[in-house]
């Protein structure tokens, strides 16, 4: 995994009547025809397939990403409980494939929000009324935005910061690109203590094969 | 000192290790159920960093999603779509490599993940179970903590059987009384779910309890627990009893013998202590749920049958307005209106919600002696192989050819339209499956979630009501 420490970037706000949409589910981020992959990489064809494309499968020239001043994004700006659904870290893998690396929400579904970390990808949660600031500040003439992990702020064209809170493990993690298995491979003698203490306790819990 | 919740009883006793500085703790994982989709990964994942699967025989694979529900006994070769023939047969080759039991499709044990491990008597009390699936929370109905996972804690599962994970906090779902005639728990789910929204639980587990969750079967639970992710929550929880324990025994992978008078001896100690404190209780009378569908693009857009669709302007929240009116849009609908009487084309009888026995006995219940109305296609499709045959052995499946129903083969099937069962644009489907999101069962495709007898009164009158 990449390791994320700051990052300066071009924001994209994905937006509904103006406000950050809310509700975006992971089917919306991928849809299902993009998950028969068995890569990781390559799946920024399907970022927003419906969003970004009308019925006939020209692209939508309407929607945020297809916009030329952002066509670079590394930022998304979106709204509350960004990407509940379905748990496929394609939801994530797309998002990096497209290059964002970041995404700005006041909340997260549990899931994908884990799966953002696995991947190097920053969650960033700020209130309602910062991000639809951020937001509006992002279809602006000027998008770029400054996102400081160690400092935990959001910086936006206008210079104000915003100071997010997180996990002091996660952000460690982050910022270090770990390798989790790796590093919990190396608890293997408490795993194997553990499941000694299992097969004894919990003897039904043991397969017969 | 208070007493625990049941999810902070299965909780400590998974515990690894939890690091001080960090306070993330690895989680010992009882089960692991793997599925062609999320998976593929995840093996190449092992094999480039020369890793193995530390315990495979924890660890159970089926084919679902992809497979589709029409001439299985073909095989693989028969898989006409070359990418899903190929994650299928990614999995093949993944679970013979590290030897890992697999139930492929055609076998009488497959069907949907969800189906497949409380039917073996995989799913028990108190174990922690994982899949590369959001709807794992289904096996929370037996007193499990079970919840979905990414990619990369599959591999981490497979590498390690543990789990990095953070305690999560305590929701109780208070259902009080019993629920009317007529209503399942498909319609107390969304009916939580519309009180609570899809972002209700998020951060918690959620503990379904009182004497409305007592009267369910443990399909009723299982289907709760299912949609528990739909309200935000990750884990459902129903506290296990004789219902759960009856279900359970004589069950292929159930304990045998002592180990069961053992095994029964701890799952009876698998309950909230009662002055176990939740960070937060809802309270719902069991009277007050109504048959229940969904009218929009998410699964808190849900109302009674017999209510009317509400407008944008109905909505204080701007964020839910605007909501409101993209959902309008997409579902063809018009707020103000009745939902009942709404035409549907489709109708779609199964998913890992609603696919099994009871599910099917409801729907063909109402589908006796009637038939499909003119205009639509009806399709029920059983859970997993052993559902169809019981379901045979039953006569369900005369019972619905002869009303003009399809009877299909096991798997996800038009949940999620992976594989050839999908909705045209605009179609407009009665389903008792788990997600009406835009696109969801094919691009432009209109769900309506609801319960198996109302789908399948949907079929035989042509209209939601």
């Amino acid at each position: 995994m990449k390791a994320f420490t700051q990052l300066t970037g071009t924001a994209a706000p994905l937006l509904e009547k103006g406000k950050p949409m809310s509700n975006v589910d992971t089917d919306m981020i991928i849809p299902k025809q993009f998950l028969k992959t068995t890569e990781r990489t390559g799946l920024s064809k399907g970022l927003f397939h419906e969003l970004k494309t009308l019925s006939d499968g020209s692209p939508n020239p309407q929607f945020v990403l297809n916009r030329p001043e952002y066509a670079t994004a590394s930022i998304l700006i979106a709204g509350k409980n960004f990407g509940c659904g379905s748990s496929r870290e394609h939801a994530p893998w797309a998002l990096l494939d497209q290059g964002i690396t970041c995404v700005i929400a006041p909340s997260f579904a549990d899931i994908f929000h884990n799966n953002c970390y696995k991947n190097g990808i920053l969650p960033v949660c700020l209130p309602e009324d910062v991000c639809q600031k951020l937001a509006e500040q992002a279809g602006g003439s000027n998008h770029v935005f400054t996102v400081d992990l160690e400092a935990q702020t959001v910086t936006g064209p206008d210079g104000e910061s915003h100071g997010f809170e997180v996990d002091e493990g996660r952000k460690a993690n982050l910022m270090a690109g770990l390798d989790e298995i790796g590093a919990s491979l190396t608890a293997s003698a408490r795993i194997d203590a553990f499941e000694a203490e299992r097969k004894l306790t919990k003897p039904w819990l043991e397969p017969a094969r | 000192m208070a007493g625990k919740t049941l999810y902070d009883k299965i909780w400590d006793a998974h515990v690894v290790h939890t690091d001080a500085d960090t306070g993330e703790s690895l989680l010992y994982i009882d089960l692991h159920l793997i599925h062609e989709v999320t998976t593929p990964q995840a093996f190449a994942g092992l094999k480039a960093a020369g890793r193995g699967v530390r315990r495979r025989d924890l660890t159970l694979a089926v084919a679902d999603h992809n497979t589709p529900t029409e001439n299985q006994s073909a095989g693989l070769a028969g898989v006409k779509d070359p990418e899903a023939r190929n994650q299928l047969e990614t999995l093949t080759r993944n679970v013979a490599e590290y030897e890992i039991e697999y139930f492929p499709m055609g076998d009488i044990r497959n069907g949907i993940v969800h189906v497949v491990g409380p039917e073996q008597g995989r799913t028990q009390p108190g174990m922690t179970i994982v899949c590369g699936d959001s709807h794992t929370s289904t096996h929370g109905a037996f007193g499990a903590l079970a919840h979905g996972i990414g990619t990369s804690e599959v591999e981490h599962v497979l590498a390690t059987q543990t789990l990095r994970a953070r305690k999560m906090k305590n929701m109780a779902i208070e259902v009080s009384g019993s629920l009317k005639e007529g209503v399942t728990a498909k319609d107390l789910a969304l009916h939580i779910i519309s009180v609570i929204g899809t972002a209700g639980g998020t951060g918690h587990v959620m503990e379904f309890r009182g004497g409305a969750i007592r009267k369910l079967s443990m399909e009723g639970r299982m289907t709760l627990c299912n949609l528990s992710i739909e309200g935000g929550a990750r884990a459902g929880l129903v506290a296990p009893d004789e219902k759960t324990f009856a279900y359970i025994k004589g069950r292929p992978a159930a304990p045998k013998a002592g180990a069961w008078d053992l095994a029964e001896t701890y799952w009876r100690t698998l309950h909230s202590d009662d002055d176990a404190v939740f960070d937060e209780i809802v309270h719902i009378k069991g009277e007050d749920v109504e048959p229940t569908v969904t009218w929009g693009t998410s699964p808190e857009q849900g109302i009674a049958l017999s209510g009317i669709i509400p407008k944008p302007e109905d909505f204080d929240d701007p964020v839910k307005a605007a909501a409101c009116e993209r959902a309008l849009a997409y579902m063809g609908l018009e707020g103000g209106k009745p939902i009942k009487g709404t035409p549907v084309q489709r109708v779609f009888i199964g998913s890992c919600t609603n696919s099994r026995i009871e599910d099917l006995r409801a729907a063909a219940d109402v589908a006796k002696g009637n038939h499909v109305a003119e205009g639509v296609r009806a399709m029920v499709v059983p859970g997993s192989g052993l559902v169809r045959v019981q379901a045979e052995e039953e006569g369900l499946d005369q019972i619905f050819i002869e009303a003009g129903f399809e009877w299909r083969e096991p798997g996800c099937s038009m949940c999620l339209g992976m594989n050839p069962d999908t909705l045209a644009p605009g179609e407009r489907c009665a389903s008792t499956s788990n997600r009406n999101f835009e696109g969801r069962q094919g691009r432009d495709g209109r769900t309506h979630l609801m319960s198996p007898a109302l789908a399948a009164r949907a079929a035989i009158t042509g209209v939601i009501g």
